[in-house]
């Protein structure tokens, strides 16, 4: 799902009866509530209990309560603001060797205990076509643990008055500073999850992530050209922490473009862009030709996220995504050979574990506590994103903890931990790296992206381009785009930025599967070299 | 509970209207029972039914509104609903674009539903499936599949009269079909109100041909080819540009139907003159319901009509704001074709390449409507009317704007399925100098 599904989802904007894209509308204290974790262990057992009875070898359960706040902006006017609550009980058991699942909004321990029933008896009817029994990798139970994202400021009790107030100043920055017009918005979500197994979990989790992006748009009335300019926050895994701006976050690039990392001045980031959409509107077009890119961790993380992260999902390389979102170039026969992926100083680590990021959890899914694995070592591809039962298939006697359900409702699969690319190791700053480019351009921000079916061919834009020559950054540059083949792409990197520099970006509606779910995923990196890019220009005339 | 009867419907909608004491008062029930199979590997992975029933509250005071909504239909609950969504409404800031509520409308009923679609049983999903796995089972060929169908109902009332009852099914199939040295793919896909005429068992042989025929792929140099697109090819690249068909974002100078110095191209020569598109609620092959989301009657409506912007789509604030009449939006987008089938372009087609199927198709350039996506599943160069021989994927860079001033010829419009709330029927088509920018290693 695309933003702009996730609108018509939610009905923004149509007009009628505002129907709440997931659950019920609620007001907005009730974002604040909480619920019973007793009752949350006596709904677990009674699903617990009845799938056993009813012959499951294993069962697990999700009672979630998923919170979600939106507020929708433009100019002078809010366009909606959306609470909703979703809330009920998920049951997935093996029986006969096979998956079964069902879930059920009823949060009665009757209704519950029905369900898990219905949950073995879709087992049972499954293993019946069953070729080969599921194998969990196996782990131990935790007892009754709890988990938190550790925010400083939860935002759903932030009063809708002072958020709406911070993005009536986004919008009038923007149109103060030259702006036509200016959308802003704010994603506010809690998912309070409990999970309990019949391996001996209960974890009580609660998790939070923010949004706040907008877009800026100037218009040559006279040329009918028109230019837009997107923020450059990252969706976090924080509270409302992350929209208090702190000097100390602020990155300053040569050419005094301000990125941000473990916080966000929204309102100083509005009236940057509405100067640099102008700008757009006669910044040179690009020529064709291939360049060193010098890429911002703002914008390299969508280009890690397509073409490394998609392509080392586990269901994906072994053909269950084949019908929708594709296969795998990176086939289980590279991990063996240790495929030259990148360059030597290319490594990417997978982890649900880094502060502040949107994959971070005490436990996924399945109730396996997370980690930080290595997916490339020094260039080499040495492993993958694996759930209980893909474990086996790669030789491993435990999950990677990349399991997770966007709702109760739905059934949990594989999905992306946060994958990141490493600082460099010698040190390298920003002004440095740009110091050493004879020919080549600065990306920032994120664009238009398309990446091929096996995760081969893509094509990334950007938000901002500026051309580097002999070391120095001359100008601003417009229509740009770069086409790679992943494995030339990553071989091409020859120098990346220390720790330093070193910044989350993040996806917070990353669809997969059919029907399909979203999750959110957050990738770190610094300032990345890549020399030698083929670079295009998208410029056309409609006459 | 699913789906409800009209007069169930109405009976709890009267309530609704009732219990409120706001200056107007809107409630739309939906209700859907959804199941689905999915297959890989050739083998079922998951399957499932879905029941949801809804019911979702506008009030307003005024300019100022509040939603809520509930799925427990007691009459405590719906005095609840409607109490929550007027507490909002008079906390709410006074909305400068609101409208008021639809007058009292006369709807003329589509033809939305199938007793057959709403009829699949989880035993014909399963069938399905396995009528897709078997024959490539046989052949040594990788099945992955999604099969989804659903019914459906709407009903609204409000408190100035309005009131409409419809009830939709819709079933859509798509199955990809991979040889075992994964060096061939090949797609099909089917969309249909009525199940009726959908046999499995021919359509798999599409995807198993086009898979088998499709391993031995060629590398043709990148740049501008005649190709013919199939009706799913096309409606990638097509229905994202009707995103776009908004008048206020035309008027407001941000869109590729902005006009140099102000105004938007309603009434301009934009596309080939063969190109024309209508909306039509009552479409034999696409009806959708008689009214859009606010409760406006919807009418059938030229959008472009000989490659001339008849119509844009405007919301009932902008309509009003620009002295235009204010209509429901558009459901469905027909373009208009002839009577060939993609086999009848292929025999016609001197060289060219032969698309099955778009995907990750992205905007470039807003301005341009310049979007880039790649080929898949089943890419062939065509000579003197035959398949000649599989070629690699390309990814392209193209304009649908552009492209449908290529147009070379036309085919017979099918069903397909583009997602989100918009439904489309879609001609094959032939296109000159289409714009393939690089290869693709991806099968």
């Amino acid at each position: 799902m695309d933003r702009r599904q996730f609108l018509a989802a939610c009905g923004i904007g149509a007009g009628g009866v505002l129907l709440p894209g997931f659950g019920q509308a609620i007001a907005a204290e009730q974002l604040v509530e909480t619920m019973d974790v007793a009752v949350k262990k006596r709904l677990a057992d009674a699903a617990l209990t009845a799938a056993k009875a009813a012959g499951a070898t294993y069962c697990d359960v999700r009672v979630g309560r998923y919170l979600r706040q939106f507020i929708l902006t433009r100019e002078a006017n809010v366009q909606g603001v959306t609470n909703t609550e979703s809330s009920g009980v998920g049951v997935r058991v093996i029986a006969g060797g096979a998956w079964g699942f069902a879930a059920t909004n009823n949060m009665s321990p009757e209704s519950v205990a029905q369900t898990a029933r219905l949950a073995v008896a879709i087992a049972k009817a499954n293993a019946k076509n069953q070729t080969a029994p599921v194998q969990l990798a196996p782990t131990k139970g935790v007892g009754e643990v709890k988990w938190a994202t550790p925010i400083r400021r939860n935002g759903m009790e932030v009063s809708l008055q002072e958020k709406v107030d911070l993005l009536m100043r986004v919008n009038g920055a923007a149109l103060k500073a030259g702006a036509n017009f200016v959308n802003s918005s704010l994603f506010l979500i809690n998912e309070q999850k409990y999970f309990a197994s019949s391996d001996g979990s209960y974890i009580d989790q609660d998790i939070h992530r923010v949004w706040a992006p907008f877009t800026v748009t100037a218009i040559d009335k006279a040329t009918g050209k028109f230019r837009s300019r997107e923020g450059l926050s990252a969706p976090m895994g924080m509270g409302y922490e992350y929209l208090d701006p702190k000097a100390e976050d602020k990155v300053l690039s040569p050419n005094g473009i301000i990125s941000y990392n473990k916080s966000y001045d929204m309102v100083e980031d509005a009236q940057a862009a509405a100067v640099q959409a102008r700008e757009k509107l006669t910044a040179k077009s690009v020529k064709p030709g291939r360049y060193d890119l010098v890429l911002d961790p703002n914008h390299l993380g969508l280009t890690i996220h397509e073409s490394i992260g998609h392509p080392l999902e586990l269901d994906r390389v072994l053909g269950y995504e084949a019908n929708y979102a594709g296969t795998s170039f990176a086939t289980l026969d590279k991990r063996e050979q240790r495929f030259q992926y990148g360059n030597e100083i290319v490594n990417i680590v997978a982890d649900k574990l880094q502060p502040g990021s949107l994959g971070a959890v005490g436990y996924d899914d399945e109730g396996i506590k997370t980690k930080s694995w290595p997916l490339i070592k020094d260039g080499k591809l040495v492993d993958y994103q694996a759930t209980r039962d893909q474990a086996h298939i790669l030789g491993k006697t435990e999950s990677d903890g990349c399991s997770y359900a966007d709702s109760w409702s739905t059934v949990q699969f594989q999905r992306m931990p946060n994958v990141s690319l490493q600082p460099g190791k010698k040190p390298l700053s920003l002004a440095d790296m740009i110091g050493n480019v004879e020919n080549g351009i600065y990306i920032l921000g994120r664009g238009s992206f398309s990446i091929d079916q096996q995760r081969y061919n893509a094509q990334f834009g950007g938000t901002l381009f500026y051309e580097i020559k002999d070391g120095k950054i001359t100008q601003p540059l417009e229509d740009v785009a770069y086409q790679m083949r992943t494995p030339e792409f990553w071989n091409a990197c020859s120098a990346i930025c220390d720790e330093r520099d070193y910044r989350l970006f993040g996806s917070f509606f990353d669809g997969k599967g059919q029907p399909s779910q979203v999750s959110a995923v957050s990738h770190g990196s610094s300032t990345t070299r890549f020399d030698g890019i083929n670079v295009i220009n998208t410029a056309r005339s409609l006459g | 509970m699913g789906i409800m009867t009209e007069a169930e419907a109405k009976t709890i909608l009267d309530k609704v209207l009732k219990f409120s004491t706001a200056d107007e008062c809107t409630a739309q029930l939906t209700g859907s029972i959804e199941g689905n199979i999915r297959f890989a590997l050739n083998n079922v992975s998951t399957s499932g039914v879905v029941s949801d029933t809804n019911l979702g509250v506008s009030v307003a005071f005024g300019r100022r509104v509040g939603t809520s909504s509930t799925n427990d239909f007691s009459d405590a609950s719906l005095a609840r609903a409607v109490k929550r969504a007027e507490e909002l409404a008079r906390l709410a800031p006074e909305n400068p674009e609101f409208i008021p509520a639809v007058e009292k409308q006369v709807y003329k009923p589509s033809s939305t539903f199938s007793a057959a679609t709403a009829a699949i049983t989880p035993e014909q999903r399963a069938d399905i499936a396995m009528a897709s796995i078997a024959p490539c089972r046989s052949k040594s060929l990788i099945a992955a599949g999604f099969l989804n169908d659903e019914q459906s109902f709407v009903a609204f009332a409000n408190s100035k009269g309005a009131f409409g009852y419809q009830r939709s099914t819709e079933m859509d199939y798509t199955c990809t079909v991979r040889t075992a040295d994964g060096r061939g793919s090949g797609w099909v896909a089917r969309n249909l109100q009525d199940s009726t005429p959908f046999k499995p068992a021919s359509d798999i042989e599409i995807a198993m041909r086009k898979a088998s025929a499709s391993a031995e792929a060629q590398a043709l140099e990148p740049g501008k080819y005649t190709v013919i697109l199939e009706p799913a090819a096309a409606s990638g690249l097509i229905s994202f540009m009707f995103n776009f068909f908004d008048a206020r974002a035309a008027d407001e100078g941000r869109s590729f139907l902005s006009k140099k110095g102000g105004g938007n191209k309603l009434g301009e020569q934009v596309y080939d003159p063969r190109v024309s598109f209508i909306s039509d609620p009552w479409h034999p092959d696409l009806a959708v319901l008689p009214w859009d989301g606010s409760g406006r009657a919807r009418e059938k409506m030229a959008m472009v009509e000989n490659g001339k912007i008849a119509n844009l789509m405007y919301s009932p604030y902008w309509a009003q704001k620009q002295g235009k009449k204010v209509v429901g939006r558009p459901g469905n987008i027909i373009m208009s074709g002839g009577t060939k089938s993609t086999a009848d372009l292929v025999r016609e087609t001197e060289r060219g390449i032969l698309v099955t199927r778009t995907w990750y198709i992205r905007m470039v350039d807003p301005q341009t409507v310049l979007l880039t996506g790649l080929t898949r599943d089943g890419t062939f160069y065509i000579e003197n009317g035959q398949l000649k021989y599989p070629v690699k994927n390309f990814r392209f860079n193209e304009s649908p704007v552009i492209m449908l001033n290529n147009i070379d010829d036309l085919g017979r419009p099918v069903r397909v399925s583009e997602g989100g709330g918009m439904k489309y029927m879609i001609p094959p088509m032939r296109v000159r100098d289409f714009t393939f920018t690089s290869l693709s290693d991806a099968v």
